[in-house]
């Protein structure tokens, strides 16, 4: 994810400081992955740099000076251009997972057994997903099911690899 | 044998159709209140497994312990009504009585079982509720969309208070929100209960609401959970 831009989309609805930015961020975007306080400023100080944001105040209310950055015209047009365009498809080809089974096949170890062991693991994780979907909400539903669908994707690879074994095993060791 | 604190167990169980063989040695157990998936792929022998765990039919060889009882050593009568009592069963379709309302659909296993209708209604409509369709007490499940019907025959089988719920592709016949939706509330109301649950179902994503997964391959039922 672009961190930048994602702070950039956020100041748009109005100027905030850099703790305020990064307690939203982690609110609505960061639950595994909290941002660091180094990420927020060094981020501002690159965006700053390229006018893409504005210090819009300084306050210190007692503690230190607090600088209150605000989106410039430049930041919203940016901040466009990067919703307009749309992401890059991975196409992960020959994968990890494709690796191993063609190893096992190699090495004469089960194939069948390391994508059951995966399958397992996979659905293990989908577990612990649809359980925080079931506790969450709306916007914890709509993370976790982005999560949940790219896994079941590798699960319905892992069946039909694991159906076309026999065929594979003469392909990569005859 | 018989892993400690199960309520249904099965060791060895082997069954042919013919030349070929549906169960090939599986194993399998189940604790009250746990809900079990079962997957592996077509013909894996997994809906066979769920057939002979619940006493639909009888393995050639192998053992099936249900609550400290064998199955295989009771009369088919007894077995029936073992189904009646114990457990509860919801299919993927077609399981509903069309010629009756939706609450008197989820009363009829308190019927069978010798409940006076008022308090078997009373009953199904308090599960009803659980399941979130209790409005549609008085409509035929022709009238009612597939996912409430679905949740109607999910209220129904755990109407009976089984002990073991048996679920063949539940969600089958369901888009995903739908199919989740069963799938939550389901798996709530079983653990609630304290009901186990055998899971058989080809989809990863209804799995993920069960605690423990077995994979079926070429008859044989392999526990996943400490294979990592």
């Amino acid at each position: 994810m672009s961190i930048g831009h994602t702070l950039l989309g956020l100041l748009e609805s109005g100027p905030r400081h850099g703790y305020d930015l990064k307690r939203t961020f982690d609110e609505k975007f960061g639950q595994d992955r909290p941002l660091h306080y180094g990420q927020v400023y060094s981020t501002m100080s690159r965006l700053l740099k390229n006018g893409l944001v504005e210090v819009d105040g300084v306050e210190s209310e007692g503690g230190p000076e607090r600088k209150r950055y605000a989106i410039t015209d430049a930041g919203i047009t940016d901040v466009s251009h990067w919703l307009a365009q749309p992401e890059k498809p991975e196409p992960y080809l020959q994968s990890t997972l494709y690796t191993k089974v063609v190893l096992a096949l190699l090495t004469g170890r089960s194939a069948a057994d390391l994508l059951d062991t995966q399958r397992s693991a996979h659905l293990r994780m989908m577990r612990v997903l649809t359980d925080r979907k079931r506790q969450g909400d709306l916007a914890d539903q709509l993370i976790c099911d982005h999560a949940l669908f790219h896994l079941e994707a590798d699960l319905r690879w892992l069946e039909l690899t694991s159906a076309r074994l026999d065929q594979l095993a003469k392909v990569v060791a005859p | 044998m018989i892993p400690e604190g199960s309520l249904l167990a099965a060791h060895d169980l082997r069954k042919t159709y013919g030349s070929t063989p549906a169960l090939d040695g599986a194993s399998f157990s189940v604790h009250p209140g746990e809900v079990v998936a079962v997957m592996g792929p077509s013909g894996s022998g997994k809906s066979t497994l769920l057939h002979c765990l619940a006493g639909i039919i009888t393995p050639d060889s192998g053992t099936i312990t249900y609550a400290g009882r064998e199955l295989s050593a009771m009369s088919d009568a007894e077995r029936s009504a073992l189904r009646r009592s114990d457990f509860g069963f919801v299919f993927q379709f077609g399981q509903l009585v069309p010629e009756l309302t939706c609450v008197e659909n989820v009363a009829l296993p308190l019927r069978l079982n010798g409940v006076r209708r008022r308090a078997a209604e009373r009953t199904a409509l308090e599960w009803m509720e659980r399941l979130e369709v209790d409005d549609l007490g008085t409509k035929r499940p022709g009238e009612v969309s597939g996912g409430q019907g679905q949740r109607v025959a999910v209220a129904r089988a755990l109407a009976g208070s089984p002990k073991v719920i048996f679920a063949d592709e539940p969600t089958g016949a369901l888009d995903s929100l739908n199919g989740e939706r069963v799938m939550q509330l389901l798996t709530e109301a079983a653990r609630s209960a304290n009901v186990a649950v055998v899971l058989v179902t080809h989809e990863a994503r209804v799995a993920a609401y069960s605690d423990r997964d077995v994979t079926v391959r070429d008859g044989r039922a392999r526990d996943m959970e400490h294979a990592v």
